[in-house]
């Protein structure tokens, strides 16, 4: 066994009376790519900032390198968090931003002023050093903030919904940034998000957070082909869910289901169209049968379909997923 | 709107404007008289009340009183509001919100009897009556307005700043004086420059706690005593002109948009 470079074991936190984090255990591996994905108070930003040190679980234990960390304050542990509106200090240079943990740990302003430069050209913005925070755009304040918390060379970085603020198409863009320099840094990378598109784009590990538990957790390409349960079948990509007579449900990924018999399919049911969205690349379908049971497909976009249309949903065997929760 | 509502509301604001305004014009019109009494005909413009003021050791010593005690109450008052504004905005305090309360009650108490209050607590205290006595009650009035003013700009938003900071190692008062302060100058510059406004004009508390060194507007009330004349003109117009400064740094301050 590797040894884990940050281990959480058996955290629970209640705020009051809520129960936001329930017997969570955790461990993330050197140089990793770790995204918490799950829906709006889930807990996974709570469970970010029992990482950083911003509180003190109500229970459980947090290792960082094999140190017990989870009474020291955020400056004390080898963590860095990059908060989701940046928080860059809007009254000094970019420069200044960036050079200000080294400053706090007393290095020298040549040598300040150097490592800043650099850790600025890693994340590409070489031109940025004597500007202030707000002659710059969302995405330039995303990589300053990163480059700040990078260059004082944390064991892990938290990155709390870093790409919430940015449009789309900026978001898309940022996100093979921030995998790339992560690649680049090796530095192991601890990111919330509620984007699943975002999970799979960037996670080497996937954790799937609901209601304060973890749902899943795994290599995202598993967490998306195997899901361990209904909630991650539906919040990380899409499923059909049927009831399987007594034994939890079955999923189907709208790839996997066709609308129409084909040899080496099994039939599933009759429905009738109830949507046709187009998205491009392909058309998302959704069919309801006479009983209320909901289908779910993803078909080429030049298939001809239309509402009302009468379809018989069927899959090959093997792409039905057994769901036990 | 038509021509006659247009014209009539023109009208009014005129003599709203000119209601408030015109004590002020006529002190000022008749500190520029050159005979000795300040009522018309206008016989100026002159400027030997002016210098008549500035010839006048008793007025000019209490002037640079006055701009000593708005100084450095202001700063203390400033000082005193922005970490009591932090103090309730950064930490879960039991009794929040009637300690904000209690903290910005004076603004609603009358200088009289907060002076009369002074004054009794300084006589039992031992504390003669002084220009230091007069400032720490210039600073009683004044911390409530600053803490209210830095209060409210100390927004929900600079908390992940003040975060961010300490995350990379800077201690409490590093975040204070390196982050914190910065991004309040505003409200604080703001803040100090009212207290000095307001410092400045003060006379109850002034006049009861201070004896032989006194603030200017002690000073004129003890000139008046011995009837109108060109002089008080000039020197209560030379007051006004410093609000008037102290009160434009404060728009400008407050006033100025931050680009974000």
């Amino acid at each position: 066994m590797t040894k884990a470079l940050v281990e959480m074991k058996n955290i629970s936190h209640r705020f009051g009376a809520a129960e936001v984090l329930a017997d969570v255990s955790l461990a993330i591996a050197p140089g990793s790519y770790t995204v918490l994905l799950g829906p709006s108070g889930s807990g996974k930003t709570t469970l970010l900032s029992i990482l950083g040190g911003f509180l003190v679980p109500s229970q459980g234990k947090v290792f960082i390198l094999g140190q017990d960390c989870t009474m020291l304050p955020p400056a004390g542990r080898p963590t860095v968090t990059v908060f989701q509106d940046y928080a860059l200090f809007p009254h000094m240079s970019v420069g200044g931003n960036v050079g200000f943990g080294l400053r706090m740990r007393g290095v020298a302003r040549g040598e300040r002023e150097r490592r800043a430069r650099e850790v600025l050209d890693v994340v590409g913005l070489p031109e940025a050093y004597g500007k202030r925070p707000h002659q710059l755009s969302g995405g330039q304040r995303q990589r300053v903030a990163l480059a700040r918390a990078l260059v004082v060379e944390p064991a892990v970085l938290l990155l709390d919904e870093p790409l919430g603020a940015l449009d789309l198409k900026l978001r898309r863009q940022m996100q093979e940034e921030l995998k790339a320099i992560q690649q680049r840094v090796g530095t192991a990378f601890i990111h919330v998000t509620h984007d699943q598109e975002e999970a799979m784009a960037l996670a080497d590990h996937c954790v799937v957070i609901n209601r304060g538990r973890i749902e899943d957790e795994g290599p995202p390409e598993r967490v998306y082909a195997r899901p361990a349960t209904r909630f991650t079948a539906t919040f990380m990509g899409e499923s059909t869910l049927l009831p399987n007579a007594g034994k939890g449900t079955l999923a189907i990924r709208p790839e996997h289901l066709r609308l129409s018999r084909e040899p080496g399919t099994m039939r599933l049911g009759e429905a009738r169209v109830t949507a046709v969205i187009f998205q491009g690349g392909f058309k998302r379908i959704v069919a309801e049968s006479m009983d209320g049971q909901l289908f779910i497909a993803k078909v080429p976009a030049e298939t001809n379909i239309a509402l009302g249309d009468k379809v018989t949903p069927s899959c090959r065997a093997e792409d039905l997923i057994h769901l036990e929760r | 709107m038509r021509g006659p509502m247009k014209l009539l509301s023109a009208v009014y604001a005129a003599a709203i404007y000119l209601f408030i305004f015109l004590p002020v014009i006529v002190l000022v019109v008749f500190s520029l008289q050159s005979t000795a009494f300040p009522i018309p005909p206008f016989t100026g413009p002159s400027l030997r009340w002016y210098e008549a003021v500035l010839g006048d050791t008793r007025l000019t010593s209490a002037l640079m009183n006055s701009l000593l005690v708005a100084a450095l109450s202001s700063f203390l008052a400033a000082a005193l509001g922005f970490l009591a504004a932090w103090g309730f905005a950064r930490f879960v305090l039991p009794g929040s919100a009637i300690l904000r309360g209690l903290i910005t009650l004076p603004l609603t108490v009358s200088y009289l009897i907060i002076g009369m209050g002074l004054l009794v607590l300084f006589n039992w205290a031992g504390l003669p009556k002084s220009l230091m006595a007069a400032g720490i009650g210039h600073v009683v009035i004044n911390l409530p307005l600053c803490f209210a003013i830095i209060y409210s700009q100390m927004g929900d938003h600079q908390i992940n700043i003040e975060r961010a900071a300490r995350d990379l190692g800077a201690r409490e008062w590093q975040v204070l004086l390196m982050v914190t302060l910065p991004i309040m100058w505003p409200a604080i510059f703001a803040s100090l420059f009212l207290s000095m406004t307001f410092s400045w004009d003060e006379f109850v508390i002034s006049f009861l706690l201070t004896r032989f060194d006194t603030t200017l507007p002690v000073e004129i009330w003890n000139l008046l005593r011995s009837g109108l004349n060109p002089k008080t003109n000039a020197v209560g117009s030379l007051v006004f002109g410093v609000s008037v400064l102290l009160a434009i740094a404060f728009e400008l301050v407050l006033l100025r948009r931050k680009p974000s």
